[in-house]
C-alpha cells in the first residue's frame, strides 16, 4: 500500500466540516422533533374509529416505509419542484425526514399504546381526568418509557440518512465534504474524517438520551 | 342518593342487565355478590357512565348519568372507583399517585393535593410509603393506594369492584379492614363482591344477581345467613 494520506487540508477546513456537521445535527434533531408529534397523532388516528383519519394515517405509514429514502428526497426536492413549488435544499431533506421518521415512529408508538392495559385510562376516566388529561399524564409517560429506545434508534437512523442531502447539494456534513474533497483530490482523508464525526453525533445523541432516560424516568414499569 | 331504575345493558346480543333497580341512600353500605357474569360489575361501570347503557335510568344525586348533557367527567369526581385489578399508575410514586387527581381534576394547589393525598395514604395505613413506586409494593399495598387515591378526590360515594378477587388471600384482611373503617366512618358505598363475611358483617343490606336481575335484595344478615330466594340458596351453598 503506497497511499500517502495528507490531514493537513482536512484540519485547515475543519471549521466548514464542522458547520456542516452542525446542519446534520440540527436537520435530524428537528426532523426527529417535528417526526415524533405527528406520528403521535397518526398513532392515535390509526387507534381511531373515525375512517378518514385511519386512511390517511395507513397512506402515510405505507409509502414511507415501503419506498427508498432517497426516493422521498426526490419527491420533496424535484418532484415537488415540478409543480413549482422550490423547497431549498434543507426544507426538501428536512421535510423527507420528518415524513420517513413519522412513518416508522407511527407503528412504533402505536404498538406503546396498545401495550398500556385499557384499564389504566379507565382508571384515570374514574378519578374524573378528561380523555386529554388521562393521555397527558398517565397514557403518554408511560408509553414514552416503553418506545424510548426504538425512538432513540430512529433517531440514530435519521441523523445517517440525512447524508442522502448529498444528493440534492444540501451543505450537511456529507455535502461539505464531498465539496472539499473534490477541490482537494484528498478523498481518504475527508471521508474517514466524515465518518469519525458521524459516529461521534450519534455516540453523542445515544448519551444525551440515556442521561435524559436517566432523568425523565424515575419510576419502575 | 344512588338511583338505578330498570337498566338494560346489552354487550352486542347478549344482555347483561334486564332491568336492574336498585336505590342507595347516602350512608349505606350494599354488598352485591353472584355468579360470574351476572352482571354485578356492569352494574358499577355504568353508574359511573364508563358503559353506557341501552336503556332505563341512573340517578346520582338527580343528575341523570346517562344523559347528554351531564358532564360525565365532572360526575365522576364524586364517585370514587376501585377496581379488581387495582390499576396504579406504575410511573409514579404512591404519593403522587394519590396527589394527581386533586391537582389535575379539581385544581388544587401542589402543597394543598399533596397535603390531601398524604392523609387519605396515612389513612389506609401507607403514610410510611409515600415516595415507594407502587411496582415495589405487595397487591394489597397497591389496593389500598387505590382506595386513597380514590378517597382523594373527597367523592360522596364509593364503587368497589371485587377489590379483594385478585389478591392472595393472606392480603384480603388488611384491605378489608380499609374497606370496614371507611363504612364505620359512614361512607356510602357499593362493593361487588365474594367475601360473604365481609358482605354480612359490613353491609347493610345485600343484593344477589341472578342471570342480569337482582334475584334477592334485603337486609345484609338475613339475606346471607337466611336467604329466601332458592336461588340464593343454592348459590350461597355453593360458595360456603
Amino acid at each position: 500500500m503506497d497511499y500517502e494520506f495528507h490531514w493537513n487540508i482536512v484540519f485547515q477546513n475543519m471549521p466548514e466540516l464542522l458547520n456542516g456537521a452542525f446542519v446534520t445535527l440540527h436537520v435530524s434533531v428537528l426532523a426527529m422533533f417535528l417526526g415524533v408529534v405527528i406520528a403521535i397523532l397518526l398513532a392515535i388516528a390509526k387507534m381511531n374509529n373515525s375512517k378518514p383519519f385511519c386512511y390517511v394515517a395507513t397512506v402515510w405509514v405505507e409509502v414511507a416505509r415501503n419506498t427508498p429514502a432517497l426516493f422521498q428526497i426526490y419527491m420533496a426536492y424535484f418532484g415537488l419542484g415540478a409543480f413549482g413549488i422550490h423547497l431549498s435544499p434543507y426544507v426538501a431533506v428536512l421535510s423527507a425526514l420528518v415524513f420517513i421518521n413519522a412513518g416508522y415512529l407511527t407503528e412504533t408508538f402505536r404498538g406503546g399504546f396498545q401495550s398500556i392495559p385499557a384499564t389504566q385510562y379507565s382508571a384515570s376516566k374514574s378519578l374524573g381526568m378528561t380523555s386529554i388529561q388521562a393521555y397527558r399524564y398517565i397514557i403518554l409517560p408511560q408509553m414514552l418509557r416503553r418506545i424510548y429506545h426504538p425512538m432513540t434508534n430512529q433517531f440514530v437512523w435519521s441523523i445517517l440518512m440525512s447524508s442522502l442531502g448529498i444528493l440534492v447539494g444540501m451543505s450537511e456534513l456529507s455535502g461539505t465534504t464531498q465539496r472539499l474533497q473534490s477541490l482537494s483530490f484528498r478523498t481518504l482523508e475527508f471521508f474517514i474524517v466524515a465518518a469519525v464525526m458521524y459516529f461521534v453525533i450519534t455516540k453523542l445523541v445515544l448519551f444525551t438520551s440515556s442521561l435524559l432516560a436517566r432523568r425523565l424516568f424515575k419510576g419502575e414499569i | 342518593m344512588i338511583s338505578v331504575q330498570n337498566v338494560h345493558k346489552s354487550f352486542g346480543d347478549l344482555e347483561v342487565l334486564k332491568g336492574v333497580s336498585l336505590d342507595v341512600e347516602k350512608g349505606e353500605v350494599v354488598s352485591v355478590i353472584g355468579g360470574s357474569g351476572s352482571g354485578k360489575s356492569t352494574l358499577l361501570y355504568c353508574i359511573n357512565a364508563i358503559e353506557t347503557i341501552n336503556s332505563g335510568k341512573i340517578l346520582v344525586d338527580g343528575v341523570d348519568v346517562h344523559a347528554k348533557e351531564t358532564n360525565k367527567d365532572k360526575l365522576r369526581q364524586k364517585l370514587g372507583m376501585v377496581f379488581q385489578q387495582w390499576n396504579s399508575f406504575p410511573h409514579m410514586t404512591v404519593l403522587e399517585n394519590a396527589a394527581l387527581a386533586p391537582r389535575i381534576v379539581k385544581k388544587m394547589s401542589r402543597d394543598e393535593a399533596m397535603e390531601i393525598a398524604k392523609k387519605e395514604l396515612e389513612h389506609v395505613g401507607l403514610g410510611d410509603k409515600l415516595d415507594v413506586y407502587p411496582t415495589k409494593m405487595s397487591g394489597g399495598q397497591q389496593q389500598r393506594l387505590a382506595i386513597a387515591r380514590a378517597l382523594a378526590m373527597k367523592p360522596d360515594y364509593m364503587l368497589l369492584d371485587e377489590v379483594t378477587s385478585a389478591l392472595d388471600p393472606e392480603l384480603v384482611g388488611e384491605v378489608l379492614d380499609t374497606l370496614r373503617l371507611l363504612a364505620e366512618e359512614g361512607m356510602t358505598m357499593i362493593c361487588v363482591t365474594h367475601e360473604m363475611g365481609f358482605a354480612r358483617d359490613v353491609s347493610d343490606r345485600v343484593a344477589y344477581f341472578h342471570q342480569g336481575v337482582i334475584a334477592e335484595i334485603g337486609e345484609a344478615r338475613q339475606v346471607i345467613t337466611d336467604p329466601q330466594n332458592p336461588l340464593t340458596q343454592k348459590f350461597l351453598s355453593k360458595v360456603r
